[in-house]
């Protein structure tokens, strides 16, 4: 994993003294909030509906133990003893009081952690697959450049008042984790003729106006990778909007120019400034690549996890549903759900916190990933030791067997923390989850993404959720949109609307017709919900949704 | 012809506490509470400019003052819109928040 250098550790230092005299003028009145607000916020720093928010990036969305450790420090010390990781792979703390926050940035420092760009008009926390070093379909660990274009964007002194805010993701895997299409830019590492390179996409995008990412690039060979960037933000920077914040994203501007003359300024401005990086930037990028060597991978014998296996089904059911397969033979990557049926869609309390970079320690390389979809991962797990690990999450409530179920929902913070939402999400992944495990229905269902914004900004991913349920606000009433047929991977798309909305003692009714209607129809218990709905559209779900509440309310 | 002005409804002042961040609203008796049940109910619109005035001229306590809808109740003011009823009580899936201070008290 990537350590700081003593220029990173001084940067941070000097920023968070910055940070903390900052926060003192505030409370004395030499500054304004008017003032204050773009300072806190360029620190993570939020004002939400019940308190301040402080967010925290976790870079690529991976940890050591000892950073796992000090956020549950964190969670203890300054919060409520807990902490929510989010779909950008970040951690949000809800109950920070302002004196204390340039203490929590001084002991984040500690462990080379921030909270710098997690907010306001910059490029965000660089965001990558989850399985990054540990899946089988990867050509290259998306890290070293996750971690080079972190290294160059912040503090980046031409993109620190861009016209909106700016995400980047990386994948190393044709099959995307990372949900690269749905990002300001999308990169996916590729090879043509045995050179290593990218695919760039650009202006996708969720929020208010959905859009899929367009390729502006087949390859880039893998040196270019700063300057053709540094390209295309300089063509946002420039020709973005900022007459008006619901049109300033790249995807408006790639929408309303074309991707082709979009193509031709990138390059032309790539050309210009290409000889202005003199190689510098790829001697770095192989220095961050030491940092991510995969570990020393052991040979284990496999009898007692054979045996564990065979002869306990609580431990089968989730070495199926939670392990994926690991690149290393006999190895495997273990995602913790943090989603216990009723919990809060990607909290995690201290004690749980702890326990996992215990684990990750004993266990894991000590490394630990936070995915997009809010869950806890160790990527290199041998199998042989899956038995105990499996013992101890029981024991915690994070064994949970539900990945990629339907109660592995993700869930924005919603009304209930966020100051822009328009209706509350939580509740409502809590009240799905909890009636489906009524059921005991999840693992026939088997997969299918369900995804809850609380309002049109869409942090909850719902336009890509395979089954999508957005929040609003109609005349003073929480009322719940349903869009189906979105879909996160390489196969991107948006979801389609089925039509009225539900309240919000309805749409769980709503989404339990939804889904019986498709155990229904589905042609064999192998077509997943989204192939069902691909084969056979919108109707069968229409009919369940609207014409049978008619029918119950008619009765 | 002109349509008449919609008639005034009754609102409070409400903002966070800067150091908190906590939900205030403001009392007749210009303090800052921590209780919807203690604000100062306005109903005249005159009336309401100056009250905002006064939260907006306390930066050192206060951020984001506001007016917000209210009702008359039995117990004083009462939340018309959804968000006001969450901000008077805290989130709904910890008793956190204002839920636990009302827990001790």
């Amino acid at each position: 994993m990537y350590k700081y250098s003593e220029f990173d550790d001084a940067f941070l230092a000097q920023r968070n003294a910055q940070f903390r005299a900052q926060v003192e003028r505030r409370i004395s009145g030499a500054l304004t909030e008017d003032e204050f607000k773009p300072l806190r916020l360029m620190n993570g720093l939020y004002l939400q509906l019940h308190a301040y928010m402080l967010r925290v990036a976790i870079p690529y969305g991976t940890l050591s133990s000892a950073q796992m450790r000090q956020l549950a420090l964190l969670a203890e010390k300054w919060d409520k003893g807990y902490g929510h990781f989010t779909t950008r792979q970040n951690i949000q703390y809800n109950w920070p009081k302002l004196r204390d926050v340039p203490d929590m940035l001084d002991a984040l420092a500690e462990v080379g952690m921030h909270a710098i760009q997690t907010s306001g008009n910059t490029i965000r926390n660089v965001t990558a697959d989850h399985f990054a070093g540990a899946a089988q379909d990867e050509i290259a660990d998306p890290r070293p450049y996750a971690e080079l274009i972190r290294q160059w964007s912040t503090d980046h002194p031409e993109f620190q008042f861009l016209g909106r805010k700016f995400k980047i993701a990386v994948t190393g895997a044709p099959h995307d984790r990372a949900v690269i299409k749905a990002h300001d830019i999308g990169l996916q590492v590729v090879e043509q003729d045995g050179e290593r390179g990218f695919r760039v996409l650009v202006g996708g995008g969720l929020g208010r106006t959905p859009m899929i990412g367009k390729v502006i690039r087949d390859f880039l060979p893998e040196n270019d990778i700063l300057p053709y960037l540094e390209a295309i933000l300089h063509v946002y920077n420039l020709l973005g909007r900022r007459d008006n914040k619901y049109k300033a994203r790249i995807k408006i501007l790639v929408h309303e120019t074309g991707i082709d003359e979009i193509r031709d300024r990138v390059e032309a401005k790539f050309v210009e400034i290409r000889p202005e990086f003199s190689g510098s930037d790829m001697d770095v990028l192989a220095e961050i690549q030491d940092y991510f060597a995969p570990p020393a991978f052991t040979d284990k014998p496999l009898d007692a996890y054979q045996e564990a296996y065979d002869s306990d089904p609580v431990f089968r059911a989730w070495v199926d549903t939670n392990i994926a397969p690991h690149k290393a033979e006999g190895y495997g990557i273990v995602t913790i759900s943090i989603k216990a049926h009723g919990e809060t869609p990607g909290d995690a309390t201290a004690d749980q916190m702890r326990l996992m970079a215990d684990l990750a320690e004993a266990y894991g390389h000590d490394e630990l990933r936070i995915s997009h979809e809010q869950n806890v991962i160790l990527p290199h797990v041998h199998k042989a030791d899956l038995p105990a690990i499996h013992a101890a999450l029981k024991e915690a409530r994070l064994a949970t067997a539900n990945l990629g179920l339907i109660s592995d929902i993700i869930a924005c913070p919603g009304m209930d923390y966020c100051a822009l939402a328009t209706a509350r999400s939580i509740p409502i992944a809590q009240e799905i989850a909890t009636r489906f495990d009524e059921l005991k229905l999840e693992h026939e269902i088997g997969e299918l993404k369900l995804k809850i914004s609380g309002c049109i900004n869409a942090c909850g991913h719902h336009h890509v959720g395979h089954i999508g349920i957005l929040g609003l606000d109609r005349a003073g009433v929480e009322n719940y949109q349903i869009t189906l047929g979105g879909d996160a991977t390489e196969d991107a798309a948006v979801g389609t609307r089925t039509g009225p909305g539900f309240s919000a003692e309805d749409i769980v009714p709503a989404i339990e017709r939804l889904v019986r209607a498709y155990l229904e129809v589905r042609d064999s218990p192998g077509e997943t919900f989204l192939q069902t709905y691909k084969r056979l559209g919108m109707d069968p779900f229409k009919t369940a949704l609207y014409e049978e509440e008619a029918k119950a309310d008619a009765a | 012809m002109a349509r008449a002005p919609r008639p005034f409804t009754p609102k409070v002042v409400t903002a966070n506490d800067l150091l908190e961040g906590d939900v205030v609203y403001l009392t007749e008796d210009d303090q800052w509470t921590r209780r919807l049940s203690e604000a100062e109910i306005i109903t005249d619109e005159a009336h309401a400019q100056l009250r905002l005035l006064h939260g907006e001229r306390q930066p050192e306590v206060v951020v984001g003052v506001y007016l917000a809808d209210v009702s008359q109740g039995d117990n004083g003011p009462e939340p018309t819109h959804f968000r006001e009823d969450f901000r008077r009580t805290g989130p709904s899936n910890y008793p956190h928040g204002k839920q636990e201070v009302s827990a001790h008290v």
